[in-house]
């Protein structure tokens, strides 16, 4: 596949890559560069180079799965590059092609999918106070276990309208706005891609010799806690 | 000819409406601090008198999602077409989001479509075909911090207190943080621009407290999407906060004061975590920071009761913020459920003194 060819179908790469000096301003003020081996100057100098075997090398590793989406580089760039914006057409490829299980930041797609993916499509929320657990977010400490373990009573005292199906924090959301979501999704790809992300990790889980089913099984707990980091 | 820094920010303003919101919830501020967005509205609709419409029908705006790599752009543009077209069917023009993640989303998504007519007219076709509806782009958009930062001399003449050490008589030291997304991408979009946001530094300067220009001030708070959504990169997240309280701490802020839901809850629980993991606490007498909202600063001051506006559920204990201002609160309601009722209080961490 040439995938110069596909990205230059993705509107986010014609926006993030003018022309790049190579300066690394956006190295230097990155978050992700500071904690993990990531570099945006050379993901850019790369997907720049034009290079298939190089750029298919990103699509199939772990780097491109550090940025954290900050979009810090986008203010920064001496050039108006976009870094985030080209590191988003490589992650979309990456899906698209299949290449993703390759790499075991890839392959932790399933666990994001599984989670606020799911629970989108469950609650019209991201993310929601039933799903949110102390195992699961042990940072959210002993404050949220209590408002977790007495949710009735304090989100009452506090106003919310916790799984009511009325205006307010928490509603349980109308049945035609669901609704609405799921059509969206179908009609729009996200439903072909959660799809996609299932039937691949499924493959690569077998591969690995780690049980595959749904949820919380044994190859989302391998990809969520990193057990092969 | 030299200018001021108040001076630089004032060449970045944006256009704000002066009323008639439809309002848009943020999935995480609904979790974590769930009574914010209700004391917002009490601030806009009844202390200030301004119309503001909150939707039982609104969705997740999916940014969380779209920023994780786990959804194609073209659903993230389809589901915000859906809430602009619920706020056209509501009758209103302005929309107001609570979420910075969301007014990121929301802006990106205006800006492409101005640039690729295209993927606009993709949106309308595939919300048609999904809903069988049409709708028109807001007339003005804006972040609630916004609001509060265009009525803030309204509220500093309704406020019952200032950002004063009442024990001192000395302003107060407040961290401003501006979430990535408020104007990292579109620097016009946010009032001060990227490199000078002045929505909060804005409500610091009129309520009468002090800024604390820090080395790391702009720096990100580690969100990351997918980096803090898997524990497994979740060391990403509580990293790139620890620079930043690192780089605050020989200024003894009293108080940290946030505009993004992810970025008021991280700087939150990950002083937390530090305090549990390394003993290591930021504020005064082995308490943390205290992080506000927006529009919890506001609340107090203009007399809300802390623990009807759910500052109980912030782990860094808010007391020293309390005290210092002089607001007088009754200890023994903070942990109370609905109708007095009682809940046991939560577990006193370790390192960190919660009361
Ligand atoms: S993307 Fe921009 S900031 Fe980064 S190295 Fe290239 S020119 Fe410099
Ligand atoms: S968006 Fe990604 S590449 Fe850009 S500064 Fe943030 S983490 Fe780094």
């Amino acid at each position: 596949m040439d995938y110069v060819e596909e990205l230059k179908k993705d509107f986010r790469y014609i926006e993030g890559l003018n022309a790049c000096i190579n300066c690394g301003v956006c190295t230097a003020i990155c978050p992700a560069a500071e904690v993990s081996e990531y570099d945006p100057r050379q993901i850019v100098d790369t997907v720049q180079h034009a290079d298939n075997d190089e750029i298919e090398m990103l699509l199939k590793g772990d780097t491109i799965w550090y940025c954290g989406e900050c979009l810090s580089c986008k203010t920064r760039c001496p050039r108006g590059n976009t870094p985030c914006y080209i590191i988003q057409s490589l992650r979309s490829l990456s899906i698209e092609t299949g290449l993703f299980i390759e790499s075991i930041q890839g392959r932790k797609q399933l666990a994001l999918k599984r989670t606020i993916g799911e629970h989108m499509l469950k609650y019209g929320y991201c993310v929601y106070i039933d799903e949110i657990d102390t195992e699961m977010f042990p940072e959210q400490g002993p404050v949220w276990e209590w408002l977790r373990d007495n949710r009735e009573q304090i989100l009452t005292r506090l106003g919310a309208s916790y799984r009511q199906e009325k205006s307010g924090a928490l509603r349980k959301i109308p049945e035609e706005s669901m609704k609405a979501l799921q059509s969206i999704f179908d009609v729009t790809g996200a439903t072909e891609r959660f799809k996609k992300i299932e039937e691949l990790s499924e493959k690569k889980a077998r591969e690995m010799k780690i049980s595959f089913n749904s949820g919380k099984d044994d190859y989302f707990r391998h990809l969520y806690e990193g057990h092969n980091d | 000819m030299r200018y001021s820094r108040n001076e630089v920010w004032e060449t970045y303003q944006k256009e704000i409406a002066d009323n008639n919101f439809y309002f848009a919830r943020s999935c995480i501020r609904q979790n974590v601090l769930p009574a914010a967005e209700d004391l917002f509205l009490k601030i806009i609709g009844t202390d200030l008198g301004k119309n503001i419409y909150d939707d039982a029908r609104q969705t997740t705006c999916t940014g969380i999602a779209y920023h994780s790599g786990i959804i194609p752009f073209e659903t993230t543009m389809t589901v915000v077409a859906h809430l602009f077209a619920l706020m056209n069917e509501a009758g209103y023009e302005n929309y107001a989001c609570s979420c910075v993640t969301s007014f990121g989303i929301y802006s990106e998504v205006l800006e492409t479509w101005k640039h690729f007519p295209e993927k606009e007219k993709e949106a309308r076709e595939a919300l048609k075909k999904a809903t069988g509806k049409t709708f028109e782009i807001p007339k003005n958009l804006v972040h609630a911090s916004d609001l509060i930062y265009k009525f803030r001399k309204e509220i500093a003449n309704r406020s019952k207190y200032r950002l004063t050490d009442t024990t001192s008589g000395l302003p107060l030291k407040v961290v401003d943080h501006i979430g990535c997304h408020y104007a990292k991408i579109f620097p016009e979009k946010g009032i001060g621009g990227a490199e000078f946001p002045y929505v909060l530094a804005g409500l610091i300067d009129e309520w009468g407290g002090q800024q604390v220009d820090y080395p790391e001030r702009r720096h990100c708070c580690g969100f990351g999407f997918r980096q803090y959504l898997l524990k497994s990169n979740r060391g990403y997240s509580v990293a790139n906060s620890k620079k930043k309280f690192e780089s605050m701490k020989p200024y003894k802020p009293d108080l940290i004061i946030a505009n993004c839901p992810g970025c008021s809850f991280f700087l939150d629980r990950w002083q937390y975590v530090i305090a549990e993991m390394e003993n290591t606490t930021y504020g005064e007498n082995g308490y943390g920071i205290p992080v506000l909202t927006y529009e919890e600063l506001a609340g107090l001051l203009l007399g809300y009761d802390p623990w009807d506006i759910g500052l109980q559920t912030h782990q860094v204990a808010v007391e020293p913020i309390l005290d210092k201002l002089g607001i007088n609160y009754n200890p023994d309601m903070k942990y109370k459920g609905a109708g007095n009722s009682n809940t046991d209080s939560p577990e006193q961490p370790s390192s960190i003194k919660m009361f």
